[in-house]
């Protein structure tokens, strides 16, 4: 019943706000409430069992077999548990907005309901809904609220995530179909009984069609061209959710549909994508680099790191894979935040040319430090989230199939992914350097620094990122039970 | 209490004559009673549908049973029928001012009787075509449909683009009637039989020609592809749509089309074992998805991006036909109803006070926000957003098509989806993001609203919970089978 609470919590206050509840209190109650109770479930969940938690189900088609069944085990609850944070901090975040603000706390919450309905579904056809409930809300934000060439960012957006949406759902159908009919159903519990019964040569058209699909809404190469502009001219706090949480969704879905049910389609495509990551990179690394402003080099930033955790996905081993989901988490809590300090940044200075930036660090110091947290995170410095995921990533993906004789593509694709940390410290660091150091210009003496109050959510983000940067066994423990059933041999 | 289906058509008609007796006797009544009349007459005879007596599920030699069918397909789009019908009204009632202007009668409201009356013949037309199991009888219900139409399109007729659009559409309907007459002499000539579960059993006989009854097969396909707006048959619906009066335009693109898709499951029926019968049914299914979604892409007029989208709509039907899934044409074609009605609805509403541009919706959102919010769901259910009608109708169909292997048209449809957001969207975007012209919020009646709302809740509830309609096509799969040869159309596995 919790479960039922966190999901609707979000949609039943952006009802409010639409017909008139104050939107900006209302949305942070909201988000406070589905933060307290998925902490509640956090702190409910018992860790390494396996199998899923705080099941409910309500039947909707008894032919198709399709329930509205809720629950969560280790990898979904700390999905949850990103979302909740991360719209918690996203909606604390907001300032002023100047037009229709129902509407912009309407379409925050709904995003967010969007991300928590589609982690804590325990059927397919909701987990895929609830998805697609956050794209109209995304695609109004960045066209009404969003700066920039705002219009051409929200037509783009869309339309690749309906592509990729539609892509996807002939991926589920596939799937479905492809289950004999006795054991054919929508539920995940079901399916991966049912898993050894999908033929290998049918895995391997699925698992194409599902790493297209999944891969257009992570913006993997060559997919990936909607996103930084996208983020670039979202208003800050949907691009935090979205950065975020919502583009996790495609990494969630492969990590919980395709490698379990599919394995011997990863298997027969782990070539493919290990290239395909690469290029997210190595190629988008070095265009990261050329940017020229804070925003797209953010957005060109967080495609580039998707392409560790599909290095992840595609490692093979136990420790990789775990390594994948620490990484979607921390990933999520770093970029959340340097999305949310840009936004400040632009509100205040109208501008996020790095050229016309500099010496912002003399008069908005508290911008300063949680920018220069947020950025080494993001990095992956050792304390942080990001670099245990990095690290496990990279050993799993190095033990596959490791021999000292001569290397395989895995061990390649390490090397190449670890020069991909240097690159990331290049461009990030450069972009401190210009916006922050240096002397003042006369035009930004007068700049203000961060509002008092926003030292609560840069406050808890950094906490998340630092605990379990340091504790990181107390995150595996939760999510390994899900990811050990797929690699024991059957 | 049970009374037989063809009493539904009987009163329907009943009612039709009624009405236009009161506007013949009654010269000075609120010609608006009319259509207050009609619609609690159709609600009635709706009501009396679910209170059928059980036909004969035989198909019977000779006599009445022999050329019509109470099966629960047919049941079922008797009431597609009455509904469409019902909420068309709805919307004259809006429209009647516009049409006063356009008519210059002796009294404020000569012409409008006629204007509520045609619609209930068309309704009659339209449910007999859903019994209809016989060539001759398929051929008259569709004469019937057509001939009211004639009339309607072309109401307004001080309106030069209305005008232009009675013409085209008689003469190019009259041209597809020609194809349809034709094509039904070829077909009995080869098997001499009109009843279609005859030439069934007549064409699996090896003894047979095939061909001819092929061509003869095209030729009625030609006819039902004018009237399901199929490519290449197609030329006619934007202007069409664009020139009748709006009321027309959505009964058309609803009532017309569905009646055409019910035909088209039928005739098809005894054809479907032929594989050239496939292909070329998949040629036009791809063609009609790619052309209607991609000429809907500049359109500025909304009467005729919806009128594009109609065509891109009949794409998505035709894959489900050609994956033989009668189930999920019929539950399309339900949430195509819906939808389309619904944006049609606004459009009137609007359209009275700023203009049928997609630029007059600008800032609708602030001007009136219930007609924006009723217009964002019907876009985003026409797009095929979750949680609507729309969106169940789509899964159904690419489920069918995937299930038949259609792998051309499960990658076509994928790629004209993402088209259709754009379109659709385009007027979210009016409506959402521009500013309006004007501040004043746009007039709506009470009946109007009340319409609306129940349409968008039908819309939200069958995308959740698509329960119901599935059950009353269960229905539908408990035909008798007779002798059938080809796969059952309604089937499911």
């Amino acid at each position: 019943m919790i479960l039922l609470f966190i999901v609707f919590c979000p949609i039943v206050a952006a009802l409010a706000i639409l017909i008139g509840a104050p939107a900006r209190l209302t949305a942070l109650w909201a988000a406070g409430i589905t933060l307290a109770a998925t902490a509640l479930a956090y702190l409910g969940f018992e860790a390494g069992q396996r199998g899923f938690q705080f099941v409910t189900s309500f039947p909707i088609s008894g032919e198709w077999r399709i329930n509205f069944t809720l629950g969560v085990d280790g990898l979904s609850l700390m999905m949850l548990v990103l979302t909740a944070v991360v719209t918690f901090a996203a909606i604390w975040f907001t300032g002023e907005i100047a037009r229709n603000e129902h509407a912009f706390y309407a379409c925050l919450l709904f995003i967010a309901a969007g991300a928590i309905g589609a982690f804590a579904s325990l059927d397919l056809f909701f987990f895929y809904a609830f998805h697609e409930l956050a794209l109209i809300p995304t695609f109004l934000l960045i066209g009404i609220w969003g700066s920039g060439n705002r219009q051409a960012a929200a037509w783009k957006i869309t339309i690749y995530l309906a592509t990729g949406s539609f892509v996807l759902l002939l991926g589920l159908i596939m799937l479905y179909r492809s289950v004999p009919e006795a054991a054919r159903s929508f539920d995940f519990r079901a399916l991966q009984k049912a898993a050894s019964l999908i033929p290998a040569d049918a895995q391997n058209n699925i698992f194409l069609v599902l790493l297209i699909g999944f891969g257009i809404l992570v913006s993997l190469v060559p997919f990936h061209t909607w996103a930084p502009e996208a983020y670039a001219s979202a208003p800050a706090p949907a691009a935090m959710l979205h950065a975020g949480v919502l583009k996790k969704f495609g990494l969630y879905g492969l990590l919980r549909l395709a490698l379990p049910l599919l394995p011997e389609g990863a298997q027969h495509w782990s070539t493919l994508l290990i290239v395909l990551l690469l290029g997210n990179i190595i190629y988008v690394g070095l265009v990261t680099i050329a940017q020229k402003r804070l925003d797209w080099m953010l957005g060109y930033s967080s495609v580039m790191h998707m392409g560790y955790i599909f290095l992840g996905i595609a490692s093979g081993t136990l420790v990789g894979t775990n390594g994948a989901a620490v990484l979607i988490f921390a990933h999520g809590i770093s970029i959340a935040l340097l999305f949310g300090l840009a936004g400040e940044i632009r509100q205040r200075t109208g501008t996020l040319l790095l050229t016309d930036l500099g010496g912002l660090g003399k008069v908005m110091p508290r911008a300063a430090l949680a920018f220069g947290l947020a950025a080494f995170a993001s990095i992956g410095l050792p304390g942080f989230a990001n670099f245990t995921g990095e690290v496990m990533v990279l050993f799993g993906t190095f033990r596959n199939g490791a021999n000292p004789e001569h290397f395989t593509i895995y061990q390649t694709a390490t090397v190449l992914a670890l020069w991909g940390v240097v690159i990331s410290a290049v461009y990030m660091l450069r972009a401190y350097r210009r916006v922050f150091m240096g002397a003042v210009r006369e035009s930004w003496s007068g700049v203000t620094d961060l509002r008092r109050s926003l030292q609560v959510p840069i406050g808890i983000l950094v906490a998340i990122s630092l605990w379990f940067g340091f504790f990181p066994q107390s995150f595996v423990r939760i999510v390994s039970p899900t990811f050990k059933s797929y690699f024991t041999p059957k | 209490m049970t009374i037989g289906a063809p009493t539904l058509e009987v009163e329907v008609l009943v009612i039709g004559l009624f009405v236009l007796m009161i506007e013949a006797f009654f010269e000075r009544i609120d010609k608006r009673t009319l259509a207050f009349t009609a619609i609690i007459g159709l609600g009635a005879v709706l009501a009396a549908s679910f209170f059928l007596a059980p036909a004969p599920t035989e198909v019977a030699s000779t006599g009445f049973w022999s050329f019509y069918t109470a099966d629960p397909l047919a049941i079922f789009f008797k009431r597609f029928a009455l509904v469409t019908t019902i909420l068309v009204l709805v919307m004259m009632i809006d429209y009647a001012p516009i049409v006063r202007e356009s008519i210059h009668g002796t009294t404020h409201q000569s012409g409008l009787g006629e204007f509520f009356a045609l619609p209930i013949f068309t309704c009659v037309g339209l449910m007999w075509m859903a019994s209809a199991i016989d060539f001759v009888m398929i051929f008259v219900s569709l004469e019937l449909v057509t001939m009211s139409f004639y009339v309607l399109v072309s109401f307004t007729r001080r309106n030069p683009a209305t005008l232009e659009a009675g013409v085209k559409y008689l003469i190019l309907s009259a041209l597809s009637t020609g194809f349809l007459v034709y094509g039904i002499t070829w077909i009995f000539g080869v098997t001499g039989e009109t009843n279609l579960a005859r030439v069934a059993a007549a064409l699996a006989n090896p003894a047979i020609e095939a061909g001819p009854a092929l061509f003869g097969m095209v030729l009625v396909l030609v006819a039902l592809g004018f009237k399901i707006a199929a490519v290449p048959f197609q030329m006619w619906v934007p202007d069409v749509y664009q020139g009748a009066p709006t009321p027309v335009t959505a009964f058309l693109s609803v009532g017309s089309k569905a009646a055409g898709f019910v035909v088209l499951l039928r005739v098809l029926q005894p054809f479907f074992m032929l594989p050239q019968m496939e292909r070329l049914l998949t040629m036009i299914a791809l063609l009609t998805l790619i052309y209607g979604n991609l000429a809907a892409l500049p359109q500025s007029n909304l009467k005729r991006l919806l009128a594009y989208s109609s065509i891109a709509h009949a794409g998505y039907l035709l894959i489900g036909v050609v994956s033989l899934s009668g189930e999920a044409v019929s539950f399309y074609l339900v949430a195509y109803l819906l939808m389309t009605l619904l944006s049609f609805a606004v459009l009137i509403v609007v359209a009275k006070q700023t203009g049928e541009n997609i630029e007059d919706f600008n800032g609708l959102a602030k001007r009136s926000p219930f007609l924006a919010l009723a217009m964002l769901i019907a876009m985003a259910s026409l797009a095929g957003v979750p949680f609507t009608a729309g969106f169940l109708g789509k899964f159904f169909i690419f489920d069918a098509a995937i299930r038949h292997h259609q792998s051309a048209l499960v990658v076509v449809g994928v790629i004209t989806v993402a088209c259709g957001f754009y379109y659709y969207l385009k007027v979210v975007r009016a409506m959402y993001w521009e500013d309006a012209a004007s501040n004043s919020t746009v007039p709506l009646s009470g009946l109007s609203r009340m319409t609306m709302a129940a349409m968008i809740a039908g819309i939200i509830f069958l995308g959740v919970y698509p329960q119901p309609v599935l059950n009353a096509l269960k229905a539908v799969t408990r035909k008798p089978s007779g002798d059938r040869i080809a796969e059952p159309l309604i089937n499911r596995d």
